[in-house]
């Protein structure tokens, strides 16, 4: 079995997990709904299309960081990362399977909140859309390398929001900017290039990581 | 263990190794040298290093001090821990399937049902690992430890939680891979592997 294979493997493992204790996709759908309604109660009428498209990229981090959070869980508690980790497989596979499990689950919540948000707030854009589309894989790719990082501290809950909303600035800068700018190929661009090196960084780095 | 004549062709060989958890010491210095085929059996009280051996053995633990050379690569090492490393949420034939997969084992599913008959999971085998007692799930464990044949097999007390006939099951399976894989293996109850080991090391 190839690269590939193993990932299709891994990917599909967490797919099939969650279908069976659905613990994590209808908490996040239910958080990014929720969140968007409370926004469109909280920004007062009148409020200019700039900050509705803040407020979108905030519900979306937030709910993404909240899958992240269950993103090991399973491994947790079952001690399986070692057990994929002795597995002779590429450890990096473990890694992009993960990532391509949490990309599945953010992009089924974002197919919810994209139009959720259209009705709230009025219309959603091409540019917005492809800006959601890049920017769920570098939160995907950096998340899912933090909240491996973070499974292995006792304060994990506190461990992954610290590592990772830094590193997600980048991606709501781009984000905002190609939702609001008369310009969005510059942010999308600069999304894309994020998206590259971040994962290659943690494509590569998975495996010390993983190691003691 | 062996004399240094056995070490050339040692699968496991370790000199002053030792583990250390910041100021803690896991592991005392210890050196060992099992030939291929050997069984080794390491006993010692609660706390005095069988695990974090074996886990260094495994190669999931990085020594502090000393030497380790395994001579197995990670397709060929079996390990059971104390944990299975099993999905809940997953029957015992998804869990042995995704590990078959990622270990690439011939005839996979032929395998898996030729385990699970063995171990006496097979009537249970769509049920998921959730669901199971611990002495099922140690069995299933153990079916995963050996899907892919390994040559050296890590075993972490491997009676813990199985009944009296889930540890006449084991006997058999080590009886049978006795000679044919090298296999270190921990215990609190030494006399029960008393006929299979070729070696022994006892902790302090």
């Amino acid at each position: 079995m190839s690269y590939l294979g193993d990932v299709a493997t891994l990917a599909r493992k967490d797919l099939r997990l969650e279908l069976r204790a659905r613990d994590t996709l209808p908490a996040m759908l239910l958080f990014v709904v929720s969140t968007l309604v409370v926004f469109h109660f909280a920004l007062p009428e009148g409020a200019d299309e700039v900050a509705a498209q803040g407020l979108l990229w905030v519900a979306l981090v937030f709910t993404a960081l909240l899958g992240l959070a269950r993103a090991w869980a399973p491994e947790r508690e079952s001690g399986a990362l070692e057990g994929l980790v002795l597995a002779p497989c590429d450890r990096s596979a473990i890694w992009l399977g993960k990532a391509a499990a949490v990309f599945a689950f953010l992009s089924s919540v974002e197919l919810v909140a994209l139009p959720a948000f259209a009705l709230f707030f009025g219309s959603v854009d091409a540019a917005t859309v492809a800006g959601v589309v890049l920017a769920s894989i570098g939160i995907c790719a950096v998340g899912t390398l933090l909240a491996a990082m973070a499974a292995a501290s006792r304060t994990r809950e506190l461990v992954l929001p610290l590592l990772f909303l830094p590193l997600a600035i980048p991606l709501v800068v781009g984000g905002v900017g190609a939702s609001v700018s008369s310009e969005p190929a510059r942010y999308l661009a600069f999304l894309a290039l994020y998206d590259a090196i971040f994962s290659i960084l943690c494509w590569a780095s998975f495996e010390y990581v993983v190691s003691e | 263990m062996s004399g240094p004549e056995g070490a050339l062709q040692s699968v496991v060989e370790a000199r002053k190794l030792e583990k250390r958890y910041g100021s803690k010491r896991a592991l005392r210095p210890v050196d060992l040298a099992l030939e291929r085929g050997g069984v080794l059996v390491v006993t010692g009280a609660n706390g005095s290093g069988k695990t974090t051996l074996l886990r260094l053995v495994a190669g999931l633990a990085a020594p502090t001090r000393g030497t380790l050379e395994v001579r197995a690569d990670r397709a060929e090492l079996g390990y059971l821990g104390h944990e299975g490393f099993l999905y809940r949420e997953l029957t015992a034939v998804e869990n042995l399937d995704l590990y078959g997969r990622l270990y690439r084992v011939p005839e996979r599913r032929e395998r898996i049902g030729m385990l699970l008959e063995r171990f006496g999971l097979w009537e249970a085998r769509a049920e998921r690992a959730g669901a199971y007692s611990r002495g099922m799930l140690q069995r299933l464990a153990l079916c995963r430890t050996l899907l892919h044949e390994p040559a050296l097999l890590v075993l972490d007390e491997p009676f813990t939680a199985l009944d009296a006939e889930g540890a006449g099951l084991l006997d058999t399976q080590l009886a049978e891979l006795r000679g044919e894989r090298t296999i270190v293996l921990s215990t609190h109850n030494p006399e029960r592997v008393a006929q299979l080991a070729t070696a022994r090391l006892a902790l302090t």
